[in-house]
């Protein structure tokens, strides 16, 4: 009865009698979600332009944060270790396609996925080859200080806020991109047909390249915002999976699906963590985005955007 | 459909392109079999023959989808049967295709904005932005496809996504993608399959206009006869891979072997 009680009749309650409080949610949930709403795109991107389902993303945002922070241990200035990264990030989708990519045109998504574990087990072992495994520090000198909003009613701190500002001018930047200039028509174009688009000169090559490296900046930046948070080490490459209920959510192949799949998750967990999370002791967080994937499984499969899938028989 | 197109007003030019004894087999199929013709500048040149002869097989060795495994194609002067496809798009070739490639998901103006694709010769880094030079660019090739959209007369569809538009609309934005990219070589693979009286009428005059302003060069493969005979200046006949005939209407329509094949006499 008790157990009832938290879960249907408290938390209601609690959101009645002090509405800030779930107003502080919402915010710190929106923060998170932006940047799992970036790195959902990251994967949209390249699912789109090479029918590719990218399991490196996750080893990709490790390698970019222990490049950063490998080159500041070094004692490259802020600026200059940022440059170098992205550099390498851009090197990496050149890599990619040079190495990988090409030998894979027409292949079956299978295989294409198989090829992307590769890749993640050849990031995660070069990132640590290269700059070793503990744990470090990461600190770009974004300020981390409590902020008040609404005479303290509110409490949110300046790293979320500017992390989840950053993050939603990245979003809206990719967004208009794939809308409306040429590049992102090509690359719709490349979505939707290769053959076609081969026919009217879309080169594939540079495509690819393109949603490589943008899932490289991505990723980059991801791994500054998650790596100072946690510290740059082996986990962050897996909260980039965070990403995976966000697709199931938004569908695989759509923008505006990763954008807003991504805010759903953040907010969701972080209100179930603050009022139902004593109920189950804790620890939402952690799986709540999976459970609402499970759901979104079961009753809508082709996820909040995506096009009801009708078998044709 | 219009009555007797001649050449009359074109002047049917130079070779601009020669196939060379080319074969292309898939396994132990045979799909052309030591086919040679030239293509003359400014001609509208028919390929037909039963299904199965090869012809979109020929179409895709043109544009370099297929590779043919001997023979050779020169396009201008250049080899071509080992090039690309999007290289091939560089050097003027468009085509449509049998089963409508169109993308889907996007609407009909963007759909032929991609045709102009090459035409957009900013640098990459500039066409991923949206301001500057770059909407400077893009607005002059919206005024092109808007061009290319009045001339097809298409305008009431311009923000429809394809995929909703029914069958021979499709065909239509499909040739507007072709000729967004001003080709000099135009091939056609079954423009008027499974259109309505009207529809063909409609598309004959389309290739006609465009054969005729803008004298591009167009290779058509198509099975209505009428339409075949009424529009080409010169047909090529394939039967199971091999040229069988090649010449003007008159002559193809009267020659034996065309007419054993299309009545289906068994072969030796
Ligand atoms: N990609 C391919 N793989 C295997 N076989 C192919 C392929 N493309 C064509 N063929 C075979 O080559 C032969 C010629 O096919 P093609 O499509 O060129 O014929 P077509 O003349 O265009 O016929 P239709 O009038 O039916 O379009 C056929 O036997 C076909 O099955
Ligand atoms: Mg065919």
């Amino acid at each position: 009865m008790e157990f009832l009680h938290a879960i249907f009749v408290a938390p209601f309650v609690d959101m009645w009698t002090d509405p800030f409080f779930l107003a502080e949610l919402i915010l710190v949930g929106l923060s998170t979600g932006v940047m799992y709403s970036l790195v959902a795109l990251g994967f949209v991107l390249i699912f789109k332009a090479s029918g590719m389902f990218n399991f490196a993303q996750g080893a990709m945002v490790l390698f970019a944060a222990l490049t950063l922070v490998g080159l500041m241990e070094k004692g490259a200035p802020v600026w200059l270790a940022l440059i170098v990264t992205m550099g390498v990030m851009v090197a990496l989708s050149f890599a990619v396609e040079r190495c990988m990519l090409r030998y894979l045109v027409n292949q079956e998504g299978l295989i294409l996925f198989m090829a992307t574990i590769g890749l993640n087990f050849v990031l995660e072992g070069a990132g640590q080859l290269m700059w070793g495994s503990d744990v470090k520090r990461l600190d770009i000198g974004i300020p981390d200080r409590p902020m008040d909003i609404l005479d303290g009613k509110i409490l949110l701190n300046t790293f979320d806020v500017t992390a989840a500002v950053i993050g939603a001018i990245l979003v809206i930047s990719l967004a208009v991109f794939f809308q409306k200039t040429a590049m992102g028509r090509a690359l719709r174009a490349v979505a939707d047909d290769h053959q076609a688009a081969l026919s009217v000169g879309i080169p594939l090559k540079t495509i690819w390249i393109t949603v490589w490296t943008i899932a490289g900046i991505v990723a980059l930046v991801a791994g500054i915002v998650w790596g100072s948070k946690s510290g740059v080490q082996f986990s962050l490459a897996l909260i980039a999976l965070k990403a995976l209920p966000v697709l199931i959510l938004g569908g695989f192949t759509s923008v505006p699906g990763a954008i807003i799949g991504g805010l759903i998750i953040g907010v969701g967990e972080k209100v179930a963590e603050g009022y139902w999370g004593p109920a189950f002791g804790g620890a939402i967080e952690n799986w709540f985005a999976y459970i609402l994937a499970l759901a979104f499984l079961v009753f809508r499969p082709q996820g909040l955007f995506g096009e009801k899938i009708i078998e044709r028989v | 459909m219009p009555e007797g197109h001649t050449a009359q007003h074109r002047q049917v030019g130079d070779v601009i392109m020669k196939v060379e004894d080319v074969s292309l087999s898939f396994g132990g199929v045979r799909a052309l079999d030591n086919v040679s013709f030239d293509v003359r500048e400014h001609e509208i040149l028919a390929i037909i023959g039963p299904n199965g002869a090869g012809k979109s097989s020929m179409l895709n060795c043109i544009n370099g989808f297929y590779h043919p495994q001997e023979g050779s194609i020169y396009y201008k002067g250049n080899r071509r049967d080992t090039a690309k496809t999007f290289e091939a798009a560089e050097e003027g070739i468009a085509r449509t295709f049998q089963n409508i490639a169109l993308f889907k998901g996007m609407s009909t103006l963007d759909n032929i904005m991609t045709g102009r694709n090459l035409k957009m010769k900013k640098h990459l880094f500039w066409q991923a932005l949206y301001f500057g030079p770059a909407l400077k660019e893009e607005m002059e090739h919206r005024a092109k496809a808007e061009e290319v959209i009045d001339f097809l007369e298409i305008e009431a569809i311009r923000k429809t996504p394809v995929g909703r538009l029914p069958y021979g609309l499709q065909k239509r934005v499909e040739l507007g993608r072709a000729l967004a990219a001003e080709p000099d070589l135009l091939l056609l693979d079954e423009p008027m399959a499974g259109m309505n009286y009207e529809e063909k009428e409609d598309m004959v005059r389309y290739i006609l206009d465009v054969n005729d302003e803008f004298g591009t060069t167009i290779i058509l493969i198509e099975h209505d006869m009428s339409v075949v005979m009424d529009i080409s200046d010169r047909v090529i006949v394939l039967d199971y891979g091999k040229k069988l005939a090649e010449g003007t209407p008159d002559e193809v329509k009267g020659n034996q072997d065309v007419i054993d094949a299309y009545l289906g006499v068994s072969h030796d």
